[in-house]
């Protein structure tokens, strides 16, 4: 993670309490992490759930981040990409009878496919185009699902059966709620490695300089298609696996679920947490989540102008995004504050 | 035939619903280099201070001209207030900011108006045309679309403000130099974008009844129109917005059913944009080393 | 008998009475008040989730009518002296939104039950979840013929006549009226518009196939219908059934006029009425049209003379000012709510959900001021289907006019 830990004041060396800057990021971290392993215990059972939804949007979020922010590739279409994860896990489940956790593979891998298919023909456009394109990929998504109803229920949708804990682990004071919450967390996690080692490594560098000067990059020998579109199904890849965990989660899909708003709602999370970061793809899971329902307390008439008007006030401030506006204003303070 | 007919017909009325919203979009990203997603919304708002305006006894070109006037300064409004903070932010923030205003737009007229369809008047009678392909009605949604058309190619074409708002969109700096008022010039790129909607959801209320909703599928269809035709083209945008209309009647009858009729109809304006990314109309964006 | 034998007899007799009605007592305070989450002394706390926001935002006009009526009652002093605390949230028609909305109701606030949730998809995204932990699911706001299966969901309980029961209706009517008609379907693209062509198809059975010569869809977004009205009459067809909500119905009725065809034209019940739906569309244009009919539409000239129109306009003066008095949806939240009433007094003071679901499915005969005459409402443990009959009806001039007989589809 990029967020570097406001030093304590005063302490102009390059050690902060005996510890490495480095070292109080990973502490950081672990803390986070076993902050995140014990809320279950002391949070009700609806929390829980709230807060397994955060995760997999930010998970959701995460997969648009990565072709958004890291290749400037604006996709109005991810909700068809959530929605392909969520009926293959509901497809295998209720059809086939396979396991839910069996499901998340098979989601990855064709949400993978449909994102590399996808990425080849969305080369062409830029801007606007793009927009246009997967707008439709987005409109396109109720309609496929409501046509092919023999596979997917049609209207009616297909209920699954929320998964129980393995018995060993009830024991523990696991519930469906807690257990569901865990699976989803350690996505996460590894969804966040994946995307590290992914983004800070050469792949990361390479989809960069497409980004921002792709004739210089082409010129330099980066082969401008082939990683467009790996970074498309890449990013799909982690979209379709945490829809494939929201079916299992919220036990029914249908194609109401999947409107042109999720779409806009996982663009609008990847916005205002910040798009080129890793961590502001939780933060845009926790808007998605919490600030409609905040929305709703506040006015009751017209809550949506209140989200609205949330939007708005967010990007005024930190027009690129929570992580993306605070973190280097953190890092700049915390070279203020050692350089004396 | 008469069938086949009927349908190039009723394509061409819905089109010109289309390419007229087209022409508000078209207008924004000439002036501004944005697209504007709550477009649709704001001329729905405009439509209900009409309404409201028809319903207070005010004769109707009277509204008419009313709200164009307000639509107009409204417009301005919201680009020195809302658009101008994130202008130079990344496109994205300016997008979700025009996110934001759409369901800004949408709720607050929910909540004044409420969701309860209502009828909305028109100058024009309603009287079949052509033995029944089409009505006066329709025929006049047409005629004021190409009338807005003539009078924005005439606007940038042959004034001095449509000039000094074509520089100050493509090459701002150089525009300044010239003593071009930049930022007033995209405040009234906005404000006519507004009228352009205002008048294109009075002319269309009377045919798609008047709810908050009601320009929401049209937005969708515009920008596929506004696309097809080349977002800087006014002439694309009523090209394209008609040909959007035709191919949806004509692909929902003859090719495939009705229930997949949108998802075919975006797959066709796709695949025309491959072989023509920037539209049939568009110039192309060039990008210098 | 001896003196001390009648004194022990006594003692007995006033002993054993004594315990008698100690134990008596204490039976009756056990068998008071008995209540389940969200019940007490002073109120009942029930939840609802309607689409007050996305593109089915109009039926939000439920929610506001569902609330008016139960300020009007908790005015009136509240049900057996408890006032209902009608928890009503947003979900914009979005199952996943309704499931997490629904289990704060149930989790978080502790309702009693989940009244009149609104549409088929949210409903049954639910359903397994409100089954599963007993909370009843009462009187919900789809016309699905799923709510109807006691034996499989028993907490599950629909209210007013399903779609495919109304269409089945019509297709009685064809046969015996129109035998050699030819069929057009105008629907929406959902569950909703899909079930009423079903119940057309299982109306007609072995016929249906020859007499349905044309289906066309919509979807929401459409901004119209003509493309679809114009292929439909192409096919030929003289008979057609419009299977849509209020908007496309009105565009639906001007567009068949407009291109001059004259077919005998059914609509749906949600979309009969006259200020809002036929107005609009030129109610020159939709004479002859033909709907099913449950509840009464208030800008009908024919009801508004009488005291059950009076009343329901006075309610909608002082307690519901934002709804519209020719939305025929304030009736049905008028309608709903004084089941749900009527269903709270026969609870008494046993508000367990339990005994409130019972009594919801021992519903003998309840007749209510804005249903059509002889219309009324029934349940039993084995018929969860509170509203069967439909009237059909003919717009004149200006205003319905019902023909026949009540009749019942037999759905499900």
């Amino acid at each position: 993670m990029e967020r570097p830990l406001p030093a304590p004041a005063g302490l102009a060396a390059d050690r902060y309490a005996g510890l490495s800057l480095a070292a109080w990021q990973k502490f950081g971290t672990l803390a986070l992490i076993v902050l995140a392993a014990v809320l279950p215990f002391a949070l009700s059972r609806y929390h829980v759930f709230e807060l397994t939804m955060v995760m997999i949007y930010a998970i959701a979020v995460l997969g648009l981040n990565i072709l958004t922010g890291y290749n400037g590739q604006i996709s109005l279409g991810h909700g068809g990409f959530f929605a392909a994860g969520a009926y293959t896990a509901a497809i295998l489940m209720h059809h086939y009878g396979v396991p839910y956790w069996a499901t998340l593979p098979p989601a990855a891998v064709i949400c993978f496919a449909l994102g590399v298919l996808f990425g080849l023909p969305a080369l062409r456009f830029e801007g606007p185009y793009l927009a246009l394109v997967t707008l439709a990929m987005a409109l396109a998504t109720p309609q496929l699902l409501k046509y092919f109803d023999t596979w997917t229920g049609g209207q009616q949708g297909i209920n699954l059966v929320k998964p129980m804990p393995p018995p060993a682990l009830v024991e523990l004071g696991l519930d469906r709620d807690r257990w569901l919450y865990y699976v989803a967390f350690v996505a996460l996690l590894i969804a966040i490695r994946v995307a590290a080692n992914l983004l800070h490594g050469r792949t990361g560098r390479a989809l960069i300089a497409i980004r921002d000067q792709p004739i210089a990059a082409a010129a330099m020998g980066i082969h401008t298609a082939r990683y467009k579109t790996l970074a498309f199904g890449t990013s799909t890849l982690f979209t379709g696996v945490a829809g494939a965990l929201a079916a299992i989660v919220i036990g029914y899909v249908s194609p109401e679920g999947y409107s042109l708003f999720l779409s806009v709602s996982f663009l609008v999370g990847s916005a205002i947490g910040g798009i080129a970061t890793i961590g502001g793809a939780i933060v845009g899971g926790l808007f998605i989540q919490f600030v409609p329902n905040l929305a709703n307390d506040i006015s009751d008439a017209a809550p949506w102008a209140i989200y609205g008007l949330a939007m708005l006030l967010f990007m005024y401030a930190m027009p690129r995004g929570v992580v993306g506006s605070l973190g280097p204003l953190i890092a700049r303070l915390t070279q203020r504050i050692r350089a004396g | 035939m008469h069938q086949f007919l009927q349908q190039i017909f009723s394509g061409l009325a819905a089109g010109a619903i289309y390419a007229s919203l087209a022409l508000a979009l078209v207008m924004i990203y000439r002036a501004t280099d944005l697209v504007n997603f709550a477009q649709g919304e704001m001329a729905m708002f405009s439509t209900y201070i009409a309404w409201t305006l028809v319903n207070a006894e005010v004769p109707f070109w009277g509204a008419f001209l009313i709200t164009l006037v307000v639509s107009f300064v409204g417009g301005m409004l919201i680009e020195r207030v809302v658009i101008r903070p994130v202008e130079n932010a990344p496109v994205l923030a300016a997008v979700v900011v025009t996110i934001g205003l759409l369901l800004i737009f949408n709720s607050t007229a929910g909540w004044i108006y409420s969701y309860t369809v209502q009828d909305f008047p028109s100058p024009f009678p309603d009287r079949p045309l052509f033995g029944a392909l089409m009505t006066t009605r329709d025929l006049g949604v047409i005629a004021v679309t190409l009338a807005m058309l003539i009078l924005l190619f005439v606007f940038f074409r042959f004034t001095a403000t449509g000039l000094a708002m074509r520089a100050a969109a493509q090459n701002p700096d150089s525009a300044r130099l010239c003593g071009i008022r930049v930022g007033r010039m995209l405040a009234i790129g906005w404000g006519l974008a507004a009228a352009i909607g205002a008048t294109a959801g009075i002319m269309v209320a009377p045919v798609l009844f008047l709810d908050p909703n009601m320009m929401g599928g049209v937005l969708i269809y515009a920008f596929a129109g506004a696309l097809l035709g080349g977002i800087t083209s006014p002439v694309g945008a009523v090209v394209g917005g008609l040909i959007v209309g035709v191919t949806e009647n004509l692909v929902g009858t003859y090719l495939i059913a009705s229930q997949l009729k949108l998802t075919v109809a975006f797959a066709l304006i796709i695949l025309v944009l491959v072989f023509r990314p920037n539209g049939l109309f568009g110039t192309a964006i060039v990008r210098r080393v | 008998m001896q003196r001390e034998d009648i004194v022990s007899l006594l003692r007995m007799l006033v002993g054993g009475l004594a315990a008698l009605s100690f134990g008596f007592a204490s039976v009756l305070a056990f068998a008071g008040d008995q209540y389940g989450p969200g019940a007490s002394d002073t109120e009942i706390k029930i939840g609802n989730t309607m689409p007050y926001s996305g593109p089915a935002s109009g039926y939000g006009a439920i929610g506001k009518s569902l609330a008016a009526y139960f300020a009007m009652i908790n005015e009136q002093g509240g049900v057996n002296g408890r006032k209902i605390n009608f928890i009503s949230r947003d979900d914009g028609y979005s199952p996943p939104k309704t499931v997490e909305q629904v289990r704060k109701l149930v989790e978080e606030d502790q309702v009693l039950l989940l009244f009149q949730t609104l549409g088929t998809p949210p409903n049954l995204a639910i359903r397994g979840y409100l089954n599963d932990n007993k909370v009843p699911q009462l009187f919900v706001g789809s016309g699905a013929d799923q709510w109807n299966d006691p034996k499989h969901y028993p907490w599950t309980m629909g209210w007013q006549p399903s779609y495919g029961t109304e269409s089945r209706i019509y297709a009685r009517y064809i046969l015996k009226n129109l035998p050699d008609a030819r069929i057009a379907v105008l629907y929406q693209n959902d569950d909703f518009g899909k079930d009423y062509v079903n119940g057309l198809r299982a109306g007609l059975e072995d016929k249906a196939g020859k007499m349905i010569v044309a289906t066309q869809s919509y979807e929401t977004t459409d901004p119209t219908v003509d493309s679809q009205i114009v292929a439909l009459h192409g096919s030929g067809a003289d008979v057609l059934l419009t299977a849509a909500i209020p908007k496309f119905t009105t565009l639906a009725i001007r567009k068949v006029y407009d291109i001059g065809w004259r077919p005998t034209h059914f609509i749906n019940s949600v979309s009969t009425s006259v200020g809002s739906v036929m107005k609009p569309a030129g109610i020159e244009k939709a004479v002859g049209i033909i709907s099913g009919a449950f509840n009464k539409d208030p800008t009908d000239p024919q009801w508004q003379d009488t005291t059950e129109y009076a009343e329901w306009l006075a309610w909608m003066k002082k307690y519901n000012p934002s709804g519209n008095v020719a939305d025929t949806l304030t009736v049905y939240g008028y309608a709903t709510a004084q089941t749900m009433v009527a269903v709270f007094k026969a609870s008494g003071n046993d508000l367990t959900r339990d005994n409130v679901m019972r009594q919801a499915a021992s519903i003998r005969g309840l007749k209510l001021p804005m249903l059509l005459p002889g219309i009324t409402i029934s349940t039993s443990a084995e018929d969860y289907a509170p509203i069967k009959q439909m009237q059909l009806q003919k717009l004149d001039g200006t205003n319905w006019k019902v023909f026949g007989e009540v009749m019942t589809g037999s759905g499900n």
